[in-house]
């Protein structure tokens, strides 16, 4: 007789305990595990939906709650409209219905207070997610790390996570947002209406105390290279800048 | 546990379904997956070394790696996120092709594929050698953009794709199995994608 415990699948049991729209196009799920679930800020889960002839789909999606939250995990789904699990969350799925998560995963892309900076986040679009679990824990820990966010939407609208992320720089505690438009204005005074470049991060970095200590960029593999360029552009070591890419 | 609402669309199995791993989907693009910003190398400052241990067996400039045996290879492969696609036509040089230009035979059983960004992963020797892979220099018939991992990477199109390095610069045997970048981060130390071993733990 052994000791050991019962091998235990990988996947668990999650309920959707509540959805809330971000954007027109982003939602967020709020998930209640079903056994404890530790994360770190920037890690990502596998999501698992099965049908009833078996076949199973499963995609990767970046948590964007802070891990100090409590028990539920937020996941902000854009819905891609060929996809197979993102129509799935965004035209079936309700408030009480159960999906199967595997995770934290990813060892990588992840900061917690305790690294240190200054830190420097590139988002683009829903690559916003895992850097708002960044921004949300150093906020609830009472981070004194200095941050910026360099966030790029198309529009204003599209801007997911806007007020919370405004009222977080206005704390001015060392949070520092700057935000992009590719086809719109710009809405507020030192924000910008174009792609990444070089210049803008250039003028990113003026607003930290010193050179950043570590860069996440997070966004399409097109917006990715674009913003990794960009930073290295401005003097950023490459050695020093982590991305995520998602899509082809 | 079968998910409310959900309904897989599936077709009618096709020969197709059996080339496609448990847990995977098919994709038509080709997604860029990296951990940092892409390394532009120069074929004039390209090299690639074979080392054993710390120590160097052989190294190649770009010039004298093209003159080496060219093979085709056409496989499919298995992304970790999921995708898999079908018929991807490489063309490179075999790893058993490199070992009779240095003139050895496999001094360990385990190996580092290593990249210029500081990239690394581990492969066991046996699944490098026997024509299972090869230092890829051209894809669908033209150099490797830096995107996907060029001017060459590494092909070991049976295992998840990250085991295929980019930007690689060379292969070194160690006495044991070592784990590289992502095999430290939470991911498999094989990575099989028929037995789905994608994380540390998966058996």
């Amino acid at each position: 007789m052994s000791d050991a415990p019962a091998a235990q699948s990988p996947w668990q049991t999650v309920t959707i305990t509540r959805i809330q729209k971000r954007t027109p196009r982003v939602t967020s799920f709020f998930l209640q595990p079903s056994r404890p679930f530790a994360y770190r800020a920037g890690q990502h889960v596998d999501v698992r939906l099965t049908a009833p002839d078996g076949y199973q789909a499963r995609r990767s999606y970046s948590i964007a709650s802070a891990p100090e939250t409590g028990e539920t995990i937020e996941l902000a789904i854009e819905k891609l409209e060929d996809g197979e699990v993102s129509p799935f969350f965004h035209e079936i799925a309700a408030v009480g219905d159960d999906v199967e998560l595997r995770g934290p995963l990813g060892g990588h892309f992840v900061w917690s207070d305790g690294d240190g900076g200054p830190l420097l986040l590139v988002g683009g679009g829903s690559g916003v997610v895992p850097l708002m679990s960044m921004v949300r824990h150093r906020a609830i820990r009472g981070s004194l790390v200095a941050a910026a966010l360099v966030f790029s939407a198309r529009v204003w609208d599209e801007v997911i996570f806007r007020d919370e992320l405004i009222d977080l720089a206005e704390r001015r505690d060392g949070f520092d947002l700057v935000l992009t438009l590719t086809r719109e204005p710009a809405r507020r005074p030192a924000d910008y209406a174009r792609r990444i470049d070089a210049a803008m991060m250039v003028q990113a970095m003026t607003r930290l105390p010193a050179p950043p200590k570590l860069a996440f960029v997070c966004g399409s593999n097109a917006f990715v290279t674009a913003a990794a360029e960009a930073l290295i552009d401005a003097g950023v070591p490459a050695a020093l800048i982590r991305t995520e890419r998602y899509g082809v | 546990m079968v998910t409310r609402g959900f309904s897989s669309g599936r077709k009618p199995p096709t020969d197709t379904d059996a080339r496609i791993p448990p847990g995977q989907y098919l994709e038509q693009g080709f997604p860029v997956l990296s951990a940092g910003p892409t390394p532009h190398v120069r074929t004039e400052d390209w090299s690639f070394t074979l080392k054993h241990g710390p120590r160097p067996i052989k190294k190649w400039n770009w010039a004298e790696f093209n003159a080496l045996p060219l093979t085709k290879m056409t496989r499919d492969i298995h992304c970790v996120t999921a995708w898999t696609k079908f018929d991807t036509a490489w063309q490179g040089v075999l790893v058993d092709d490199i070992l009779a230009d240095a003139g050895i035979e496999p001094p360990t059983a385990f190996t580092l594929a290593l990249g210029f960004d500081g990239y690394s992963t581990n492969v066991p020797t046996k699944d490098l050698t026997g024509g299972k892979a090869m230092v890829a220099l051209l894809y669908e018939g033209k150099p490797i953009t830096p995107d996907h991992g060029g001017p060459a990477r590494l092909l070991v199109p049976h295992l998840y794709f990250w085991k295929s390095a980019k930007w690689l610069n060379g292969l070194q045997f160690t006495e044991r199995d070592e784990p590289g970048f992502w095999e430290l981060r939470g991911y498999h130390i094989y990575g099989d994608p028929w037995r789905e071993q994608r994380y540390t733990n998966d058996p």
